[in-house]
């Protein structure tokens, strides 16, 4: 029989706060992380503002000399891991370790470090590359590090899907407790990502919001939106075998129930037209939960705020939910944390699971002008409360990617 | 001379200056790893604008090491 999955640990690093409480009070209130770019000069850049985190000290969370050895991205990944661990309550001495796994992505991985390397290479020669260099930038250290640091020794994987990484590691670690195979799973992901290169890759592809007032750059499913608003940090969940939970007395915050992956299997960062991939991507993850399209009560969309994401994410919802989908609630909680690109989908779930919790649905901020290709509930501009028992998360990635998972109100 | 390389090995180890003596081990005493010690090695030859061969970086293995090299080729 299947197992039942729950999750018992949250951590968060970004702009809107490095501790739990303090994110999800900005994200009720409805407040924007999003600000002008001061990491570094974007003067000859078409994009000038991100959610950059400013106040981040890693060795609040880490030994110095460790930090010294990870790239940003990887520290994002540990704090936010040591706040989850935390706040699960385990005790690292009473669990089995071999039955303890991870599965942290990260979509770029450490491209800061890769800049800072190869400016080492290229005026000093190879002899002055770092031996971390290596260690440091690619994408599956946070899986490792997490695993040293806690002595998870079971599962262990790092998913790279673009910006549905975490989505897809979260839906991958609830299949590796559901099966069997572990009974505790640190799992989510983390980017640091705001960098001058990947910033200006980006910029090339036309696909960062060009507006300059941080207030307004990021507008899912408004008329307006002209395109996503680059942010960084991790979203980390620990999550269980329900009589695992139980038997050690933890506080469940809710139930993952269902799991979808998809692939458009049509361009390389275009959506499929009317999102046919994140359709069939979303009934899968309602299919694998045994629900009805009905049940769900609330969609944490991907919602980039790029013109093609909001209006085809929005077919996509109506071609699943067909009636229903004008009566439930969808927000872009993106427009205040900005898009974590391979940790957006782990923060999202964990502001998914804080909505079941606290029967709270969270806002799309900077929504003014609709858009009539885009007419769904949007929870425009201020959160509400609404009993919801069921809600999914969706993820879309660049590849074509589609990653939704379906969680539940514990009770 | 001391001085300075006990301040580049404390900033590359991340340890503290007086926990640097010349008998200290890198890996046992210093908490350091193979790839610390690559480089430490790099930071060092940086500094005293010198290059110790791969084949002279095997022997290092504690502060005397490194101080007496550096004495004897730079």
């Amino acid at each position: 029989m299947k197992k039942r999955v729950v999750v018992t640990g949250l951590g968060v690093i970004s702009a809107l706060g490095t501790d739990i409480n303090e994110f999800w009070n900005a994200i009720k209130e409805g407040k924007c992380g999003i600000s002008s770019v001061t990491k570094f000069d974007v003067s000859n850049m078409t994009t000038k503002v991100a959610a950059e985190i400013k106040d981040f000290d890693a060795t609040k969370f880490i030994d110095r000399k460790e930090a010294k050895r990870m790239d940003t991205y990887c520290q994002y990944a540990m704090a936010a891991s040591k706040m989850a661990v935390e706040m699960s309550g385990l005790d690292l001495e009473k669990i089995d370790k071999d039955r303890f796994g991870v599965v942290v992505g990260s979509g770029i991985g450490g491209i800061s470090t890769f800049e800072e390397q190869l400016r080492v290479f290229m005026e000093k020669g190879p002899g002055r590359v770092s031996p971390f260099f290596i260690p440091m930038m690619i994408s599956n250290m946070a899986a490792g590090q997490i695993a040293i640091q806690f002595g998870a020794k079971g599962f262990n994987e790092c998913v790279v899907t673009a910006c549905a990484t975490s989505t897809n590691a979260i839906g991958d670690a609830f299949k590796v407790i559901q099966r069997g195979d572990a009974d505790i799973m640190i799992t989510g992901g983390a980017e640091a990502s705001i960098t001058p290169l990947s910033f200006a890759g980006f910029c090339s592809m036309k696909a960062m919001s060009t507006t300059e007032d941080p207030a307004l750059a990021c507008r899912p499913f408004d008329a307006e939106r002209n395109g996503f608003v680059m942010g960084e940090g991790a979203g980390i969940l620990v999550i269980e075998e329900l009589d695992h939970a139980i038997k050690r007395g933890a506080n469940i915050l809710a139930e993952i129930v269902g799991y979808g992956s998809t692939n458009d299997a049509y361009h390389i960062t275009a959506p499929a037209p009317e999102g046919e991939g994140g359709a069939r991507c979303m009934r899968l993850a309602i299919n694998d939960a045994g629900l009805n399209p009905e049940d769900i009560g609330y969609i944490n969309a991907h919602g980039t705020s790029t013109e093609y994401n909001d209006k085809f994410e929005t077919v996509s919802i109506k071609t699943v939910f067909g009636d229903h989908a004008k009566k439930l609630a969808v927000s872009s909680t993106k427009s205040m944390t900005g898009h974590l690109l391979g940790a957006a989908g782990a923060v999202e779930a964990i502001i998914t699971i804080l909505a079941l919790r606290d029967s709270f649905l969270p806002p799309t901020i900077n929504y003014r002008t609709p858009d009539p290709e885009c007419d769904l509930d949007y929870v425009p501009n201020q959160g509400r409360s609404a009993e919801i028992t069921y809600a999914l998360s969706n993820s879309l990635g660049f590849g074509g990617h589609n990653a939704t998972i379906a969680l539940k109100k514990y009770c | 001379m001391f001085e300075k390389v006990k301040k580049i090995i404390a900033e590359q180890l991340g340890v503290e200056e007086d926990e640097i003596a010349m008998e200290s081990s890198f890996i046992d005493d210093l908490g350091a790893d193979s790839l610390d010690i690559v480089e430490l090695i790099m930071a060092l030859e940086e500094e005293f604008d010198l290059e110790i061969p791969d084949s002279e970086a095997e022997k290092i293995s504690t502060v005397g090491d490194v101080v007496e090299y550096i004495k004897n080729n730079s």
